[in-house]
């Protein structure tokens, strides 16, 4: 409507959610995102997903570690929904159960990418200059590696922990992440807002913390819950790989890589887990896309 | 719907056209029984401030409304047939022939991607169903209409080689290609500089004088309304309120509103010694407001009971030519009178007296940056002073380094040569920050948008104020608010919910939270409306007489300069060309890039008459002429002496310099008598 109208000078804000405050706008964005059904669905399994990894002991039918020596192999039932595996154990209570460890590593891992991304691109961004020229120019060298092997070497020669794994994918995400902020540090910077905290003597790290990054955290935001979703994936193939998570954890990477080998003639083993870990990323991308679209509009 | 009524030679004729937006539920009135009509050759300005409507009228004439306008009522017909109600086929056929608009951004009007010959070449080929040679041929034709010196050039260059006035004249041949027999201007000058908004316009009037082409001229400047239209119409809130010839409605206005809008803004020659800007009080009312009155009754001060219930209608004067919306016309004398006692009461009483005291001196300021064309000089030995209680207006067209004087006075850059000394220089960051502080020109980056007004006064209270507690911050807090004429419930807005005259003030609060020697002002007021333009300067101007400060006021508007300045300093190529006290580089002799300026200006020049022109662009600050900076582009230039030799700075006066070769008298002589006509 704005464009339609004259547009010689700023308009006056007729819009009465302009005048709501901080709050408000949250409450807006998050009455948009409830509107779409994509974002629904998303945060439907999502919440799903979290619930079952925080509460699977009691939901579990049993012990995803119980072996049952006489019961390996069973193809679904009514007693073993999702069949049994090459240990009799039941692999309805091992996909309920490997959500635990892949909800700890990914938000974690994020957060940690998020946090270091946030703090490289802030000052890198804000400064610029030689030590701007520097940090980004290694990070086009880090990220030229191909990252699986980064992970496979430092993996191999630190032994492979949750903790390990966490830090890890951390460290990957930050040159990433302090990518995108540094990019909207450079627009930030250059508005005449920065230009008169400068001129009242406010220092750099204030100019950073209190000017320009409450200015950037939507962008922040959005990069985060495409993190979230990334840090998934690169844990489930770690895990794959038997770099992340150790056995008998029922962690859905883990399980998949193990079961593969009776894959022809017991899908069941593998094709649950797998599935699960799909509908994982897919809710988390659902989520992603809604929240882009609403935020950026 | 009754067919309107035709006369033979109307070109365009819109009888009562109401258009509104959806929004959400809503259907927000924009345009409310709108009618005018646009005889054959005739040059129609529409006038008012932003968000009135006027460009939704040139859009509702096109027919590019957007997706959510609805025209609830009315008709729009150009040369007798209804533009409303016509076939997506006939627009195609229409757009072009018939009527033909011109943008005010034409640098995002043309497609980047496609040389500009071809661009206007396509007007040929499919509507004029020329082959590609001859399209090409009757371009290159065009384009020599359009005034290109060299059009063989122009017909080759991609849109982002062109300068910005370039590129309309580009537009404008691409408007008039097809021979339409309408043109609808939209601002078509509000991005450009002076200098070349008045060759546009002078294009503008030459090819209506040889085409005859019915045009409709929108734009917020009445002077270049004046210039230019025969007719004009003011239009407030989507109603049009004045409508008649220009000479009369800009003369004798007969709404209080078009009265409220000549009084913002400076006349040429008036100072703030001698007079002040009234604005008009109040905001334009929100879009959607249900006004069963009249539009303007809530800002209008001769309002009465039957002017809040009743539409006004539009009425023909006593005269019986022009016509005017307005319940109160008997009473109109009162607000005249009125109005004319408060714009002859000075804003400024107090006078300094005692030799000058300076608080920035600027000696030998260099300042270069790199970029794509090379290492750019764009200071090159400027030396300045700013004395105490004294406003300094410092003038030029866009890229001649004034934004870049003020920002490395301000410290924000660091010279590369020459110093800047004043009381806070050479101290800490802080005492610099306590001496001087700086207003922006976009109030919109000025603020920081996720801090509350309260916050953003409070923290710049905290750092420049004296030492307070919580409380008696917060208290200050108020008061400065008050002083910048703030509401106390604006504290607790962020800055998207205030208009842009709002924000401005807040910024100027944040200025003077402290108490400084020297407030820098950069185009302090270029992007806001006339009548909130009018309030900003006054506030300005009774701070700076309250507190006795320095100003450093850039501005490319000549009369706001004159208007406020004690002295002015002119710049042109990253030097200062001519400085002096303000009424001294008004009149001759003045330096002859001044001259330009001010002959540019379309409030020192409404009233036509002959004037002096720019030939070529702004060179390079890459690769500047030698000599004199200017002399490729002087109206006056003597030779071989201004292209080899660096001008000797002349003193024309008390405390008056110029640098130019030409001596005082013979500019003096020059100056005073009618410019002989430029080729």
């Amino acid at each position: 409507m704005a464009q339609t109208l004259d547009t010689t000078a700023p308009q006056p804000s007729n819009d009465l959610t302009a005048l709501q405050t901080r709050g408000g706008r949250f409450r807006e964005v998050m009455a948009e995102l409830f509107h779409s059904p994509a974002f629904v669905v998303g945060f439907v399994v999502f919440v799903f997903w979290v619930v079952d990894a925080i509460f699977w002991q009691s939901i579990a039918p049993q012990s995803p570690q119980a072996i049952h020596p006489f019961l390996t192999l069973k193809p679904p039932s009514t007693s073993h929904w999702f069949g049994t595996d090459w240990l009799g154990r039941d692999v309805f209570a091992r996909v309920l159960g490997g959500s635990t460890s892949i909800l700890e590593i990914a938000p974690l891992a994020t957060l940690l990418g998020i946090l270091g991304g946030t703090a490289v691109g802030l000052v890198t961004g804000f400064y610029g200059g030689a030590v701007d020229t520097l940090t980004m120019r290694l990070v086009d060298a880090f990220l030229a590696f191909p990252l699986i092997i980064i992970a496979v070497l430092v993996l191999s020669l630190l032994g492979s922990s949750e903790i390990t794994v966490i830090v890890l994918i951390g460290v990957i995400f930050t040159p990433v992440v302090s990518r995108t902020v540094r990019s909207v540090v450079l627009v930030e910077r250059d508005k005449e807002y920065v230009a008169a905290a400068r001129l009242r003597g406010e220092n750099g790290p204030y100019i950073m913390v209190f000017e320009i990054l409450p200015n950037i955290t939507s962008a922040i935001i959005v990069e985060a819950t495409v993190r979230v979703g990334y840090a998934i994936f690169t844990a489930a193939t770690l895990s794959f790989l038997s770099l992340g998570i150790q056995p008998p954890s029922p962690d859905w990477g883990l399980t998949i890589a193990e079961g593969r080998t009776y894959l022809s003639f017991a899908p069941w083993v593998v094709i649950f887990p797998a599935l699960a870990l799909a509908t994982l990323v897919v809710s988390i991308n659902l989520i992603v896309e809604s929240v882009q679209r609403v935020v950026n509009s | 719907m009754t067919i309107p009524e035709v006369t033979p030679n109307e070109v365009l004729t819109i009888e009562s056209l109401s258009v509104g937006y959806r929004s959400k539920m809503h259907l927000l009135p924009v345009l409310r029984d709108v009618s005018f009509s646009i005889r054959q050759g005739e040059a129609y300005g529409l006038v008012g401030e932003s968000g009135c409507g006027k460009s939704t009228v040139a859009m509702a004439i096109m027919s590019y409304l957007a997706s959510n306008a609805v025209i609830e009522s009315g008709s729009i017909s150009v040369l007798g047939q209804d533009v409303v109600t016509a076939t997506p086929h006939q627009l195609r056929e229409w757009r072009g022939t018939r009527m033909a608009m011109v943008y005010q951004d034409p640098g995002s009007s043309l497609n980047p991607a496609m040389r500009v010959g071809r661009q206007v070449a396509e007007v040929y080929h499919y509507h004029g169903q020329a082959s590609w040679s001859e399209a090409m041929d009757r371009t290159r034709e065009m384009f020599e209409k359009v005034r290109f010196s060299d059009p063989g050039r122009i017909l080759e260059r991609y849109p982002h080689e062109l300068s910005g006035g370039q590129q309309q004249r580009v537009m404008i041949a691409m408007a008039l290609a097809a021979n339409p027999a309408l043109l609808v201007l939209d601002e078509p000058t509000t991005g450009l500089d002076a200098t070349v908004e008045a060759d546009i316009l002078d294009l503008v009037a030459q090819l209506r004088s040889d085409l005859g082409t019915a045009t409709l001229f929108i734009s917020h400047n009445l002077g270049i309304v004046a210039r230019l239209c025969e007719r004009v119409g003011v239009l407030y809130a989507g109603r049009l309120v004045e409508e008649g010839p220009t000479t009369e409605v800009l003369r004798r206005p007969d709404h209080p509103y078009t009265i409220g809008l000549l009084n913002s803004v400076p006349k040429w020659g008036s100072t703030k010694r001698a007079s002040r800007l009234v604005p008009i009080p109040g905001d334009l009312p929100p879009l959607g407001q249900p006004m069963p009155g009249c539009a303007f009754a809530s800002r209008c001060e001769i309002v009465r009971p039957e002017c809040e219930t009743s539409p006004p209608p539009l009425a023909p004067n006593r005269a019986g030519t022009a016509k005017s919306a307005c319940l109160q016309r008997d009473n109109l004398e009162e607000l005249r009178s009125r109005l004319t006692s408060a714009v002859s009461t000075p804003v400024v009483i107090n006078r300094r007296s005692g030799p000058p005291e300076p608080v920035i001196v600027v000696d030998h300021l260099v300042k270069r940056f790199r970029g794509d064309q090379g290492e750019m000089t764009v200071l090159s030995d400027v030396s300045l002073t700013v004395n105490a209680g004294e406003i300094l207006g410092l003038v030029g067209e866009s890229g001649s380094g004034k934004t870049t004087l003020a920002r490395t006075i301000a410290g924000l850059y660091r010279p590369d040569g020459g110093t800047i000394e004043s009381r806070g220089e050479g101290q800490s960051a802080d005492a610099k920050a306590h001496y001087l502080q700086m207003v922006f020109q976009n109030p919109d980056t000025a603020l920081n948008p996720s801090q509350s007004v309260s916050r953003i006064l409070g923290r710049a209270v905290k750092r420049l104020g004296p030492k307070l507690s919580t409380h008696e911050r917060a208290q200050r807090v108020v008061e400065l608010a008050k002083s910048v004429k703030l509401q106390g419930y604006h504290l607790q807005l962020r800055p998207r919910a205030l208009s842009g005259g709002l924000k401005q003030r807040v910024a100027i609060g944040r200025a003077f939270a402290g108490d400084p020697a020297v407030v820098v002002l950069d185009e302090p007021a270029s992007a806001l409306d006339v009548s909130v333009q009018a309030t900003i300067l006054n506030l300005l101007v009774s701070l700076q007489d309250d507190r006795d400060l320095a100003y450093l006021f850039i501005s490319h508007d000549l009369a706001v300069v004159n208007y406020l300045s004690d002295r002015i300093a002119v710049m042109y190529l990253g030097e200062i060309i001519e400085v002096g006290p303000a009424e001294s580089v008004i009149a001759p002799p003045h330096h002859p890039y001044t001259e330009v300026l001010l002959s540019a200006n379309s409030a020192v020049n409404s009233e036509g008459g002959e004037r002096i022109r720019l030939t070529g662009q702004m060179p390079s600050l890459a690769q500047p002429p030698t000599g004199c900076r200017f002399h490729t582009r002087c109206p006056r230039v003597l030779g071989d002496q201004c292209r080899d030799v660096v001008p000797p700075v002349q003193v024309a006066g008390d405390g008056h310099m110029l640098r130019c070769h030409i001596p005082l008298e013979e500019l003096r002589i020059q100056q005073s008598r009618p410019v002989p006509p430029t080729v």
